[in-house]
């Protein structure tokens, strides 16, 4: 299968990007890596007159400490990114969920905020990034804003960044020192999850101080277990008291129903898979 | 037409391409590098896996373009003076192929995996390997190869 014909133009500068998405409009679409674009233009879902590449953009590429928080480029490869020191340090969940995202091979090509920005509520980084309270750094020819992750992801492959807009960078408050786990349930190797679930805790004493939940494929947007996160709080890191709060992983999500399983099932499976992603998060 | 340079097994090339062009379209039509296989032409099987830049990627889901000033390694560029890579003498000894046809990918892969982790736990051989299916379902021997090439001892 083979893409309808687009032009091609690959900018040096995110400035030189914005210029080309402001002259061709609805007729562009932005490539970063390509994992999810490609195939859509193969099997011609998609069929844009000019395609946009990112991939000459050096500045959106790299992992960077400021301050309270890390700033992962845009074009960063999952791989660089899973294996980044910073991202270990200060946003292990991240680095947890690129673990199982895809396979290798896509890893090294798919960027972070390309599959952000893409926004398949499957996909395996929107439910960390909300998790931890993540904001997304949008430019366009106005200049820079900062997007909340809870405004971000706005439906179904639907997010905060305007038509005339490039999405540059996220940027992850540090959590330093937090247990993290990625609870994915997948029905065969490198699929998208049925449901998975991003936790991260800080354990004191033996108690969960703090957690922070994200569900993915939960609804048409990844979201925040909050219900979760609250009944977590000061409890002791044992597997009836997590347990207990993970029973309220379901609330206020909106799964759908597919071949995989229905959105009773997915309800049911996203308490249990809360559990295990608590309860590995916290080291029990 | 856009055009590209790029190194492809230690060679030089430079050609036209239109856009849509995928990068084992170009390997495989322009160059003759046929030794690279489309297996399901949605991303999935993997068996058109090349190095590009030295990282393992799924040829079928880049562009040709995307590769311009990059340096590809496909199967064919593995055997340096006639001797087989270490790899595919692995897979040849330890009978790591059935029908054949993902044992492109699977070598590609597979050194893309070793030189990250030289000396891999059999689980990790086969999430290194998930992005390549085999449909002969012959994966035993595939692990098997791998373990052999790293100079581990091979699960009976």
């Amino acid at each position: 299968m083979i893409p309808a014909q687009f032009d091609y133009v690959a900018p040096t500068s995110v400035e030189d990007a914005l210029a080309a998405l402001a002259e061709h409009g609805d007729d562009a679409k932005i490539i970063a890596g390509g994992q999810s674009l490609l195939p859509v233009l193969r099997m011609r879902l998609n069929a844009p007159e000019i395609v946009i590449d990112l991939g000459r953009i050096d500045s959106l590429r790299g992992v960077r400490d400021d301050g309270d928080a890390i700033v992962i480029g845009a074009m960063t490869p999952h791989s660089v990114v899973g294996a980044d020191p910073l991202v270990n340090e200060h946003a292990l969940l991240i680095a947890r969920a690129v673990e199982h995202l895809a396979d290798a091979q896509v890893r090294h090509r798919g960027t972070f905020g390309g599959a952000l920005a893409h926004a398949d509520p499957a996909g395996d980084l929107g439910a960390p990034v909300r998790a931890l309270g993540a904001s997304f750094v949008i430019q366009g020819a106005g200049g820079t804003r900062t997007v909340s992750a809870d405004d971000f992801f706005v439906d179904l492959f639907e997010t905060a960044i305007g038509d005339d807009e490039i999405l540059t960078a996220v940027r992850v408050p540090k959590h330093t020192g937090w247990g993290a786990h990625y609870e994915k349930f997948v029905r065969v190797a490198h699929q998208w999850p049925i449901v998975a679930v991003a936790a991260t805790v800080r354990v004191e004493g033996g108690a969960i101080a703090e957690a922070r939940i994200g569900l993915t494929n939960m609804g048409s947007t990844p979201l925040r277990a909050t219900a979760v996160e609250a009944a977590l709080a000061g409890q002791p890191a044992t597997e009836d008291a997590v347990r207990a709060a993970a029973a309220h992983a379901a609330e206020r999500t909106s799964p759908p129903s597919d071949l995989n399983g229905d959105a009773d099932y997915r309800r049911h499976l996203a308490t249990v898979i809360t559990r295990r992603a608590v309860l590995a998060a916290a080291g029990g | 037409m856009t055009r590209i340079s790029l190194t492809v097994d230690g060679a030089a090339v430079s050609d036209d391409v239109e856009p849509r062009m995928l990068l084992v379209q170009y390997l495989r039509e322009r160059l003759g590098k046929t030794g690279t296989v489309i297996g399901c032409d949605t991303s999935n099987c993997g068996a058109c896996t090349v190095h590009l830049d030295g990282t393992s990627v799924k040829s079928c889901n880049v562009l040709a373009v995307q590769a311009d000033g990059g340096e590809v390694t496909t199967i064919e560029g593995l055997a340096q003076d006639g001797q087989l890579h270490p790899v595919q003498e692995a897979f040849r000894e330890c009978h790591g192929l059935q029908c054949g046809f993902c044992t492109p990918g699977m070598i590609m892969q597979s050194v893309d995996l070793l030189k990250e982790n030289p000396k891999p736990s059999e689980e990790e051989i086969r999430l290194g390997l998930e992005g390549n299916l085999c449909r002969c379902t012959g994966y035993h021997n595939i692990v098997r190869a791998v373990q052999h090439a790293s100079g581990q001892g091979v699960t009976s």
